[in-house]
């Protein structure tokens, strides 16, 4: 027998959570005060409770696990829906425990009341309203399976104060099993289908390989590299794809879409044959759909089905995990010994080189200004390409896309359906809570660090050091750059006046600064900033303020109608 | 294309709302929504008509069908099916050649006049939703009607395709 407070922390324990992201009020004062007791669970008191969401988030990202969020009700609940948002458009695994005032206030516009349930509803994966005290063993279970299988998503909890009473004694069951009539996601693809897809893969002459979140989530990056391998695909990753292959690899075309390279998207674009995995053609990989890749057969896996055909139709749909569909395919091969032709490939290969030379990434240097495309190298060179990116979003995001290549799955966590700003910081810290030993990044701008940036002091008190680089260009870079090359030049409200002193302001909070603005300097710096193991360094890099991403797709364009650099003025 | 989903759902708070939040959400249309528990008082059905081409219609039902309260959803309309609606009229009767040509009309259309009153009448009529537009549009040229209450659309699939969990 034990109160629903103790429950909450009891079935949490007994579930394997290990790290909270929370904030206390309340409605939640009882769970928090069993928490006080609780030895196996280390609980991250943050400074905004959108910031706790993107933690969990950042967490579950590089781990692959379920992040926890625990909050009070009223405003600490609508503080995360940005957070939650941000998961269920990426596909992240996340509980929400919400805080609740008492079931019989419910609807009285009690204090701190907030209709949860109906506000996350449009970006949850699920959620519960928790009715008796009986029922949190179960309900917090299920949430947690949800959250975790079939396409990841966030699933909120809401508990109302009276349900964890700790006057009150209930039994505790934690279930044995969980097992829901109504939600049983496909995994294995139908076989039929996946000898279809593979017989007209196997008769293809210009294929690709298409790889989105998808094929992150699925945790099979060596069947995708074995079976790539083999059968000497090219392959091109979404933002959300990165690192599902290596980005090294002498078969990767780098990202696809709106800022994808040339060989990426004109590969796609010429395709005729385009095997997606994990993918679900966004408007920002397809442009205008269409003009998408006009001779191109679709074979689509993906373990929703509503991905599929959704934007655009797919010839060979097939519902599963990319895990299970990759091994059924490798097995056919195995047993069949079949291959592509390798005359067709050989020329497929040699028309692709010839995009390659173009070189689409290659910028200027210079010795006066730092470019920010220079900073992502130098990071990359220094972290030996190891370090776990989080980024916000704007042209620094897309630089450290398309300069940082990822050979690892989980290493780039960003925020690529919802585009927040402000993910960056607490993503960060959620990579280092889960993975104390690895070099946690955040690269950010001078407007997206400043979403969050009150993160700054729970870095200091829980002794978190990620490394931020500050891609300071004193405006917000994207927008600026749309306006140029849409808005004539007119700047309007994008520019980043009175900016604090970024140096100051890390160490106000406790933490280092360093300013750096001269090219020569930026590689000694960062080493200085990476030998700092135990120290949060903030970088405030500043960055030519002119520069733009590229290549870029023209609006309405097929996916390889690219601006590869400024339009020259007329 | 105007199709009717016939869908088996948790029968719990909330499950609904998921149903009608999900159609405002990704702009899909309901043209009617009705809602009972089944013989099975834990599951509910649900029938909503809907207008979209296959494309719309096979995303609606795929997105309805991925919510976790749902068990099953079926369009009816594929094949060989039954839909009713209800509908109660309450139309002015206050002069016996009024009363008598109503009771006709409503003969015609096998309806039932349910409710009198000295001055009013109300008629109850079960049909497809073009039978009860037309009863209605043969009224309006009768008599003057006061209100409108129709159920929404309803069916089955005939034979032994069933919905059933
Ligand atoms: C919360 C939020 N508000 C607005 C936007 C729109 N937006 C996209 S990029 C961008 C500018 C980002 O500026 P900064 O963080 O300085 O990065 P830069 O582009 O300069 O690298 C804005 C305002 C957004 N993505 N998220």
């Amino acid at each position: 027998m034990m109160s629903g407070a103790e429950m909450v922390v009891r079935t949490l324990t007994q579930l394997g959570v290990k790290h909270i992201f929370g904030y206390p009020g309340g409605a939640v004062l009882d769970i928090y005060d069993a928490l006080f007791e609780a030895s196996d669970i280390e609980h991250i008191l943050v400074r905004h409770e959108q910031a706790a969401a993107h933690m969990a988030d950042g967490y579950a990202r590089a781990t692959g696990e379920v992040g926890t969020v625990l909050v009070t009700s009223g405003p600490g609940a609508t503080n995360t829906i940005t957070g939650i948002a941000t998961a269920y458009m990426d596909s992240i695994p996340m509980v929400v425990l919400s805080g609740q005032v008492a079931t019989s206030m419910i609807g009285e516009d009690a204090f701190q009341e907030c209709d949860m349930v109906g506000c996350s509803r449009p970006v949850v994966k699920h959620s519960f309203l928790v009715k008796k005290a009986e029922d949190i063993p179960t309900v917090i279970a299920k949430a947690y399976h949800i959250a975790a299988t079939g396409r990841p998503g966030p699933v909120v909890v809401d508990i109302p104060k009276d349900i964890v009473n700790p006057k009150e004694s209930h039994p505790y069951i934690f279930p044995d099993s969980i097992n829901m009539r109504s939600y049983n996601p496909t995994v294995k693809g139908h076989k039929g289908q996946v000898k279809k897809a593979l017989q007209v893969l196997l008769a293809a002459k210009k294929p690709v390989l298409y790889l989105g979140g998808g094929s992150i989530a699925a945790e099979c990056s060596d069947l995708i590299t074995a079976f790539a391998e083999r059968l000497n695909l090219p392959v091109t990753n979404t933002l959300m794809g990165l690192g599902a292959f290596p980005g090294q690899h002498k078969q990767c075309l780098g990202m696809l879409g709106m800022h994808g390279t040339v060989e990426a998207n004109k590969t796609m674009h010429n395709s005729d044959v385009i095997l997606a995995l994990g993918a679900r053609f966004d408007d920002r990989v397809t442009n205008n759909v269409k003009k998408f890749c006009p001779n191109a057969t679709i074979l689509h896996v993906d373990i929703d089905p509503t991905s599929i055909s959704k934007t655009v139709s797919a010839d060979v749909p097939i519902v599963g995990s990319v895990k299970q569909v990759l091994s059924d395919m490798i097995d056919i091969l195995d047993s069949t010994g079949e291959s592509l032709e390798p005359a067709a490939m050989a020329s497929w290969w040699s028309e692709i080189q010839v995009w390659r030379e173009q070189k689409c990434l290659s910028y200027a240097k210079s010795d006066k200004v730092i470019k920010p495309q220079q900073v992502v190298e130098a990071m990359h060179r220094v972290t030996n390409g190891e370090a776990y990116v989080s980024s916000d979003v704007g042209q620094h995001q897309m630089f450290a896309a398309l300069y940082y290549p990822f050979n690892k799955p989980r290493r780039w966590i960003n925020s690529g359906g919802l585009g927040t700003m402000g993910f960056g910081l607490p993503a960060a810290m959620g990579v280092k809570v889960a993975l104390p030993d690895s070099v946690s990044i955040c690269i950010t701008g001078d407007g997206s660090i400043q979403m969050n940036i009150q993160e700054l002091s729970t870095c200091m008190q829980y002794g978190i050091p990620v490394k931020i680089i500050s891609l300071n260009n004193q405006a917000l870079g994207m927008v600026r750059q749309w306006q140029d090359l849409i808005y004539g030049g007119r700047h309007s409200h994008s520019y980043m006046e009175s900016l604090p002193d970024f140096v100051k302001l890390a160490e106000a909070y406790g933490h280092v600064g360093i300013r750096v603005s001269d090219p020569s300097e930026l590689d000694e710096a960062l080493e200085k900033c990476f030998s700092m193991k135990d120290k949060l360094v903030f970088m405030d890099i500043l960055v030519d303020q002119d520069e733009h991403v590229y290549p870029m797709q023209i609006k309405f364009g097929a996916m390889d109608d690219m601006l590869l650099g400024k339009p020259k003025a007329e | 294309m105007r199709r009717i989903l016939s869908v088996l759902l948790e029968n719990e708070p909330g499950a609904l709302s998921r149903i009608v939040g999900l159609f405002s959400q990704r702009g899909y249309n309901i043209e009617t929504l009705t809602v009972a528990p089944t013989d099975d008082p834990t599951l509910s059905r649900l029938t909503v008509t809907t207008v979209g081409d296959d494309r719309v219609i096979e995303q609606i039902t795929k997105q309805v069908n991925k919510l976790v309260d749902v068990l099953k959803v079926s369009d009816i309309t594929d094949g060989d099916h039954i839909e009713r609606e209800l509908m109660m009229v309450k139309v002015k009767a206050d002069t016996t050649a009024l009363r008598d040509e109503l009771k006709r009309l409503s003969d015609i259309f096998r309806g039932l006049v349910v409710d009198v009153t000295p001055t009013t009448y109300v008629i109850q009529l079960v049909g497809t939703s073009a039978k009860l537009d037309a009863f209605i549009e043969a009224l309006r040229s009768e008599a003057e009607i006061i209100e409108v209450a129709r159920s929404g659309v309803t069916g089955l699939s005939r034979g032994e395709k069933s919905l059933r969990f």
